[in-house]
């Protein structure tokens, strides 16, 4: 059995009456993107959520690293090496791109407390912030406040940001969300190379990109996951394809 | 943009020198004295900025350090007046800067706790209860009658700074100006550091923070004491500008004035709340000699800054922030 980076054992969290998540247990392996996929409501951002430390479970834990991680919060993950990126870009939206990838890099050297050395003249900050902007193709974009960015470029700024944080696993929630069929393009093929520097659990609705990257498949339904395998034996199980690919079995 | 900016700022500095100087050759000591009120309730609201204008944390509850700081001048005058042990043998001092020391000293103490449980909380909760921390330490002034209680405490005579007569309004002038560039090139250096950028990102996205790494919590706490510190050593000042120190220092009006400063001069900005303090002196100036109701007119402008100004009297003349 390979190790594992990551491993989801019987996650619970429950919303008053509703189950978001319910018994889920995955892994993920060092090297491999990991996709998980499931119908609208299925839990996928409750799921990632409770990984990332965002939320709490109710039951069950999250080993990161061999280390048990249930009970850290959202920062401590973050320094262990859990970088994600939010369905919905979340950045710092008065900041230029470049600023907002510094501040991973700063999280990264664990040098928040200093109070008086200028930012934007340290080197040591905006050389790695420009490089990693440079990697999603944003170099030119630098300057620019987060708000004034375009859609497509926020996603992208996202991923610069997880890359500083030297992550040894990326969680990413919805990636290709909205950014049309030329972007999905280069980010899937800019993901394809990105495992061999960290695993990725890969929270996905585009199934092109899913089929294309994934080296396994995880199905999340009514907060569980019903099947796991590879991009084949996913494809021809037959409940799921009852369950979300939506064919009578 | 920058550049007027810059143009905006050396103005203003050089604006209560200018003041100040003026008064001093046509011997109107009064106005020595204006200046060096705005400067003290500048700076008190260059402390509050830091947690206000960077953090986003609107502490409803500042003029407990402010009301502290004062308090720490004036205890320890009294008890080198009467020659007392202020506590465990040690003595009182009419010096200021082992004054500001404890000032700043005790404001970052009484901070770290109350920071420790009002952060936990944040938006209106925040504002309660950093307003309910400071009414605890208010009330508690009032009925503690060693140091004057209801009454407030007299200052016999002002404290004294080596080389210096600041028993003269123009010697404290300078005391206070040079404390108040520091206090801002303090802001300034802060606000583009590393802390700097972590704070400011904490107002605007604390998830992205702590998804990055670092704790908004930690973050936010230590930018809550640093402006407590700040604001107290501002509250040493005040109360030897006026010689006196009482509970109005610690009340509510005052929290709610100094947020006022920097609503009016503008939220976040390096000379905010130089000009925010400088418009409130003015008009408690020259509306107050008119008549008793000024802050109806006070109020009126800050709706309209509220309204038609979100960047204050600094966002007027200056523009827009710039961020790197």
């Amino acid at each position: 059995m390979a190790e594992r980076v990551l491993e989801v054992k019987d996650l619970e969290k429950s919303f008053g009456a509703l189950k978001a998540t319910n018994g889920a247990s995955l892994d993920l392996r060092p090297g491999e993107i990991h996709a998980l996929i499931g119908p609208n409501g299925a839990g996928k951002s409750t799921l990632i959520n409770q990984i990332s430390g965002a939320l709490a479970p109710d039951a069950g834990s999250i080993r990161f690293l061999g280390t048990d991680i249930t009970m850290l919060d959202t920062a401590r993950r973050a320094r262990m090496g859990l970088a994600r990126t939010f369905q919905i870009s979340s950045l710092a939206q008065e900041f230029s791109a470049l600023r907002n990838v510094m501040l991973a890099v700063q999280a990264r050297q664990g040098t928040s407390l200093r109070f008086f050395r200028p930012v934007m003249r340290d080197a040591s900050l905006t050389e790695p912030a420009m490089r990693m902007l440079s990697r999603v193709g944003l170099a030119g974009r630098a300057n620019v406040p987060a708000a004034a960015l375009s859609h497509g470029e926020r996603r992208q700024l996202e991923i610069a940001v997880a890359l500083a944080m030297e992550p040894k696993a990326f969680l990413l929630d919805e990636p290709m969300a909205g950014m049309g069929p030329e972007g999905s393009k280069a980010l899937t093929g800019f993901l394809h190379g990105l495992r061999q520097e960290a695993p990725i659990l890969l929270v996905e609705h585009d199934m092109d990109a899913v089929f294309a990257l994934a080296d396994r498949v995880s199905v999340l339904v009514y907060g569980r996951i019903i099947a796991t395998g590879s991009v084949s034996e996913i494809r021809n199980d037959p409940e799921v394809r009852r369950a979300y690919l939506g064919e009578p079995a | 943009m920058a550049a007027r900016e810059t143009t905006v700022n050396v103005l203003l500095v050089l604006l209560l020198p200018a003041v100040a100087l003026t008064a001093l050759f046509i011997g109107e000591a009064f106005y020595i004295t204006l200046a060096t009120r705005i400067a003290i309730l500048a700076l008190a609201a260059v402390g509050l900025n830091i947690a206000l204008g960077l953090g986003g944390l609107v502490s409803f509850g500042h003029a407990a350090f402010f009301g502290l700081g004062g308090y720490v001048a004036g205890v320890l005058a009294t008890h080198a007046f009467n020659m007392e042990p202020v506590a465990l043998g040690l003595p009182g001092t009419t010096d200021m800067p082992v004054i500001w020391l404890a000032a700043i000293l005790l404001c970052g103490l009484v901070a770290l706790p109350i920071g420790l449980v009002s952060l936990r909380t944040s938006g209106v909760y925040f504002i309660m209860i950093t307003l309910a921390f400071a009414q605890m330490i208010y009330y508690f002034a009032i009925s503690w009658p060693a140091y004057g209680g209801e009454d407030g405490l007299s200052l016999s005579m002002r404290n004294g700074f080596p080389g210096l007569n600041t028993a003269r309004p123009f010697p404290y002038f300078i005391v206070v100006f040079v404390l108040l560039l520091a206090g801002l090139f303090l802001f300034h250096r802060l606000q583009a550091s590393r802390f700097g950028a972590a704070l400011e990102a904490a107002r605007q996205n604390p998830a992205r923070l702590a998804a990055t790494g670092i704790s908004p919590f930690a973050i936010r706490l230590v930018a809550f004491v640093l402006s407590a510190m700040i604001t107290g050593l501002a509250g040493a000042l005040f109360a030897d500008l006026n010689r006196f120190v009482s509970p109005s220092m610690l009340s509510w009006h005052m929290s709610g004035e100094l947020i006022v400063l920097i609503i009016l001069g503008g939220k976040s900005r390096l000379f905010g709340p130089l000009a925010g303090a400088a418009l409130y002196v003015l008009f408690e100036y020259a509306l107050g000699g008119l008549t008793e109701r000024w802050q109806l007119f006070l109020g009126l402008v800050l709706l309209a800054v509220v309204f038609f100004a979100r960047g204050g009297l600094i966002g007027l003349l200056a523009g827009r922030p710039r961020h790197g």
